[in-house]
């Protein structure tokens, strides 16, 4: 500690220390307060947390640490602590020395979230000038959240030694949440305080300034009301920005879960109800990747989803082609025996994949780069949202440019355009279907490698987006991709910027009605197909 | 509890036809008919979902049964005579749970029925138990409001459940602003009332409370989530009270811990999440959010650990997870076993009204007594999350709390009681003395 203060309390005890090693028998505050970690009551916990925060003894924060990864075990029989190092080595908490290990009968000391929120604050001040800065970082958001007084004057400390701009910015919002609650700060200081977490002017600063309670000086409660509302008509518009992304992200969802059904039904005219069983495949394969990884190749784990995106598309796109052979091909034509036939084969899939995987949901984890979530201005965008915002539009880039510019993509246009006509020209028209079949169960696949990511990997994942994805087809215009591009973004946007208002049960039946009154108007939805093909 | 996902393409094409024949065709195998079995056995009937959505939760509840069977006739059965069990399969299909009660007691000659999940199949089930006069044990925690001379209800009422928990979050965390989130339909709603006019009447002013109900299934929770971090930044301690159901809490709590909520600071109290659904989520991001049950796994006492120890050798899967309504299962069987011995009588009337006050040992290592209102008296726990998908206990009621069919907090049945033993009634007014009887 740099302070005078500190210096001298750090001199005391370490004096003490040296008594305590003199004389076993006696013990000081600090070991005292240790061997409370083994009593076993959250209070006593609490208690010696502030105790050895404040001892100043060089222990304190391995031991506090320790305590937060759940590597503090105590032993309640003898009553001793010991903290083991992320090496595998340990040490007797109280004093220092090493031990060759720890008792059997020893536990890790037990957290509740009030000590979890101590446990911050203490970490806090005692990692206010690590070395390293991402530490240094949460060390200060921490105090700023805990905002004791007892943190004054390591922040002042630190805040004179800092360097690094966000750190000394993070740091002098600390100091001003201290002393907006400190009561014998001045009301200069006061004023100054309330400036400064004005500036910051997000969640936690309106959090902060509506929490100042009634015994302020009145220039200060002023200040803070002012400041409140400034923050608050800011955030208002940020908070449109916001939903603009949600709506953008959900649209990319029903994007992704609807694409495989524009070229099934879209394309082909084929009803298929068993479309969302696709995207439960293709989670199941990403499931299934992931158990393999874990067991034989835990370093890929990063990976795992990229190399379950090719394998999904052929799992499901080999179980469409077998589909489309057997069942489908009989049924062209017959629209409402294909539905009943896609809807049973539904049930089958399901049943099949709950026998093989077990009725309860599956862990699908998230790779680290999809994890956690970054600040853009005042609006919190998490990664494997945006991730799966970019894969849905290469994946449909991808579509797109292989129907316009393969010969498969000619192939399919022509048969669907005019089958007879595409088989008298040589297309195998039979082939083709299967193809075209496939691929849609195929993208449908990949669909459920991302979706993996966002929701449950169950038997019953597909027949949360069947419904959507019909939607999104029918609103954009069947047999048009760049319909149901539009048709699920202005869904996605549309459904986003309703539940706020109307909540989210509400906002969906909005929209359902909404659609069905579309689809009086335009029956063939946003892009409409022109010219011969539409009556083919 | 309650309803999962009605979402189920199965319910809005409703062909009950055509889904009885496709479930039917493919669990052909699961039924097992006990039709020609001999006379010796007692039939004890299964009635719980094994395919469709409900499936997820109610599989485990069948295994329990055929596993407790299964260690009963071991023990030698019940007067002097094996038990069977005829398991049939509803198929997550409301109105198909009644007919297939019907089968178990008119066909199959079944001496009691252990079955049901969501509040949904039980109020379809009801009508034909009062007819055929047979026993239904209900695992579940549910709603309440309901008390039926034929169903003896082993899962938790509210107050076993939601009021301790919110007494926790107020004592211990000091929270003064709630959210109160659920799924929509008759559990979450129900129970939100309940809360809500516990909450007024603890003080806590109409703007420092938020209600939000979700569809079932619900995947998308980005703007939810933002709502709560929003309405936790009012400066005064904010918590989550849960009831939202099964399916969708993956993708919540997924959005919980990626959008950064931490327990620290806005806790999550669930009333429908346990070990099962925890299985399917990778919990590190969600140490410290916690859940209300009866029961949890981990609880350390010899009858839970040799429970587990045995459950996993007969399941053959030494990770198979325990839960809260299995518990419920083992205590209303073990308590309908000594209903059965005391009257020397599988006959249902004689069981009905044996069992008020016949008690059993619970797992976590209290005694549980069947109540006059045919609920029972259970411990309440407070458990948090843990980093491997287990729960720590933090807090636990003193003593047991006896379950009320009638909520305290609600105008509408604050006065009344269900006593089966001494008024015969159900929903019994302690104002006017009198009966309100069947049709309410």
């Amino acid at each position: 500690m740099p302070t005078n203060l500190s210096a001298r309390l750090c001199t005391f005890l370490l004096s003490l220390f040296l008594i305590a090693f003199a004389l076993p028998a006696f013990a000081g505050p600090f070991e005292d307060a240790v061997a409370k970690f083994a009593n076993e009551d959250y209070s006593d916990t609490d208690e010696a947390i502030g105790v050895v925060a404040s001892s100043g003894n060089k222990l304190a924060f391995p031991i506090i640490s320790a305590l937060q990864d759940g590597r503090l075990m105590a032993d309640p029989d003898s009553k001793k602590v010991y903290v083991t190092g992320t090496d595998g080595k340990s040490i007797d908490a109280a004093t220092g020395e090493p031990v060759a290990s720890v008792p059997d009968s020893a536990s890790a000391v037990r957290l509740n979230n009030r000590l979890r929120r101590s446990v911050d604050a203490a970490l806090g001040s005692l990692t206010l000038q690590s070395p390293d800065l991402g530490a240094r970082l949460q060390a200060a958001q921490s105090v700023y959240k805990s905002h004791e007084e007892t943190a004054l004057e390591p922040v002042e400390g630190a805040l004179a030694k800092e360097t690094n701009r966000s750190v000394k910015t993070a740091l002098s919002e600390a100091r001003a949440a201290i002393l907006l609650f400190k009561s014998d700060a001045t009301e200069v200081q006061k004023l100054e305080a309330v400036a400064t977490i004005k500036a910051r002017g997000d969640q936690e600063a309106l959090a902060l300034l509506s929490d100042i309670g009634t015994d302020q000086p009145a220039s200060v409660a002023k200040a803070a009301a002012s400041a409140i509302g400034s923050i608050q008509s800011s955030l208002a518009v940020w908070s449109t920005v916001q939903n603009a992304w949600y709506g953008l992200s959900l649209g990319s969802v029903l994007l992704l879960a609807a694409i495989g059904l524009a070229i099934t039904f879209g394309v082909m005219g084929v009803i298929n109800m068993a479309h969302g069983e696709m995207v439960m495949i293709g989670a199941y394969t990403t499931f299934v990747v992931q158990e393999v990884i874990r067991t034989r190749y835990p370093a890929l784990f990063d990976y795992s989803l990229l190399i379950a995106v090719p394998l999904a598309f052929l799992v499901a796109g080999a179980i469409g082609v077998v589909i489309e052979r057997s069942i489908i091909r009989f049924l062209y034509g017959r629209p409402l025996e294909t539905l009943l036939a896609t809807w049973g084969l539904s049930l089958v899939l399901q049943q099949a994949v709950r026998t093989m995987f077990g009725p309860t949901n599956r862990e699908v984890g998230n790779p680290s780069w999809m994890s956690g979530a970054f600040d853009l201005g005042q609006i919190t965008i998490t990664y494997n949202r945006l991730w799966i915002l970019v894969f849905t539009l290469a994946v449909f880039m991808i579509l797109l440019a292989m129907l316009r510019y393969t010969a498969l993509g000619l192939e399919m246009r022509a048969v669907t355009q005019n089958r007879r006509m595409a088989a008298s020209m040589g297309i195998a028209t039979s082939r083709v279907d299967a193809l075209t079949f496939g691929l849609g169960s195929g993208i449908a696949g990949i669909a459920g490698v991302a979706l993996s990511q966002i929701d449950n990997v169950s038997p019953n994942l597909g027949q949360s987006y069947i419904i959507d994805s019909f939607m999104v087809v029918v609103f954009g215009g069947v047999g048009n991709l760049w319909g149901t591009l539009v048709g699920a973004f202005t869904l996605g946007i549309a459904n986003k910027f309703l539940e706020p208002v109307a909540g989210a049960v509400l906002g969906k039946i909005a929209i359902l009605v909404l659609i069905i009154l579309f689809i009086q108007k335009r029956p063939r939805g946003l892009f409409a197909l022109k010219g011969r093909a539409v009556e083919a | 509890m309650p309803t999962k996902p009605i979402h189920d393409i199965a319910a809005s094409f409703s062909r009950r036809g055509v889904l009885a024949a496709t479930a039917g065709l493919m669990l052909g195998l699961a039924s097992i008919s006990g039709a020609k079995a001999a006379d010796d056995t007692i039939k004890v009937g299964v009635l719980h979902s094994l395919s469709g959505t409900m499936a997820i939760s109610e599989t485990t509840l069948k295994d329990t049964i055929l596993f407790l069977i299964d260690e009963q006739n071991k023990k030698g059965g019940v007067l002097g005579k094996k038990l069977e069990a005829v398991v049939v399969d509803p198929a997550s299909n409301w109105p198909l749970f009644a007919e297939k009660a019907r089968e178990l007691i008119t066909k199959d000659k079944v001496s009691v029925v252990f079955g049901c999940w969501t509040s949904v199949s039980r109020k379809s089930v009801l009508p034909v138990f009062k007819e055929l006069n047979n026993i239904l044990f209900y695992p579940v925690q549910y709603e309440g409001e309901e008390s039926e001379r034929n169903v003896f209800y082993t899962g938790a009422a509210p107050n076993q459940q939601a009021i301790p928990a919110v007494d926790y979050l107020m004592k211990d965390e000091k929270v003064k602003r709630w959210v109160l989130a659920g799924t929509d339909y008759v559990y979450p709603r129900t129970t939100n009332k309940i809360l809500e006019a516990y909450l007024k009447s603890k003080g806590v002013a109409q703007e420092d409370i938020m209600i939000n109900y979700t569809p079932f299934g619900h995947s998308d929770w980005q703007t939810i989530v933002a709502d709560i971090k929003k309405f936790g930044s009012a400066g005064k301690k904010t918590a989550v009270v849960s009831t939202i159901n099964g399916d969708a809490n993956v993708p919540f709590y997924k959005e919980l811990g990626n959008q950064g909520v931490k327990a620290k600071d806005i806790p999550v109290v669930a009333f429908s999440v346990g070990e099962e659904e925890l299985a399917g989520i990778d919990t590190k991001p969600l140490v410290g959010h916690l859940a209300a049950w009866n029961y949890f796994e981990s609880i350390k006492t010899p009858a839970n650990e040799k429970f587990i120890k045995d459950w996993q050798a007969y399941t053959k899967n030494p990770k198979r997870t325990t839960n809260d309504p299995m518990e419920a299962h083992v205590i209303g069987f073990n308590m309908w076993i000594k209903a059965v011995e005391k009257v020397k009588s599988t006959d249902p009337d004689k069981v009905i009204d044996a069992l008020p006050g016949i008690e059993a040992a619970n797992l976590t290592g209290g005694t549980s007594k069947m109540l006059p209102n045919h609920h029972i008296t259970k411990p309440v726990f407070i458990g948090e999350i843990k980093g491997n998908g287990q729960f720590d206990v933090v807090w636990k009621t003193p003593g047991l709390v006896a379950g009320d069919a009638w909520s305290k907090e609600l105008d509408g049945s604050k006065d009344l009681i269900g006593d089966w033993v001494g008024k015969k009634c159900g929903n019994f007014n302690t104002k006017t003395n009198k009966c309100l009887g069947s049709g309410s």
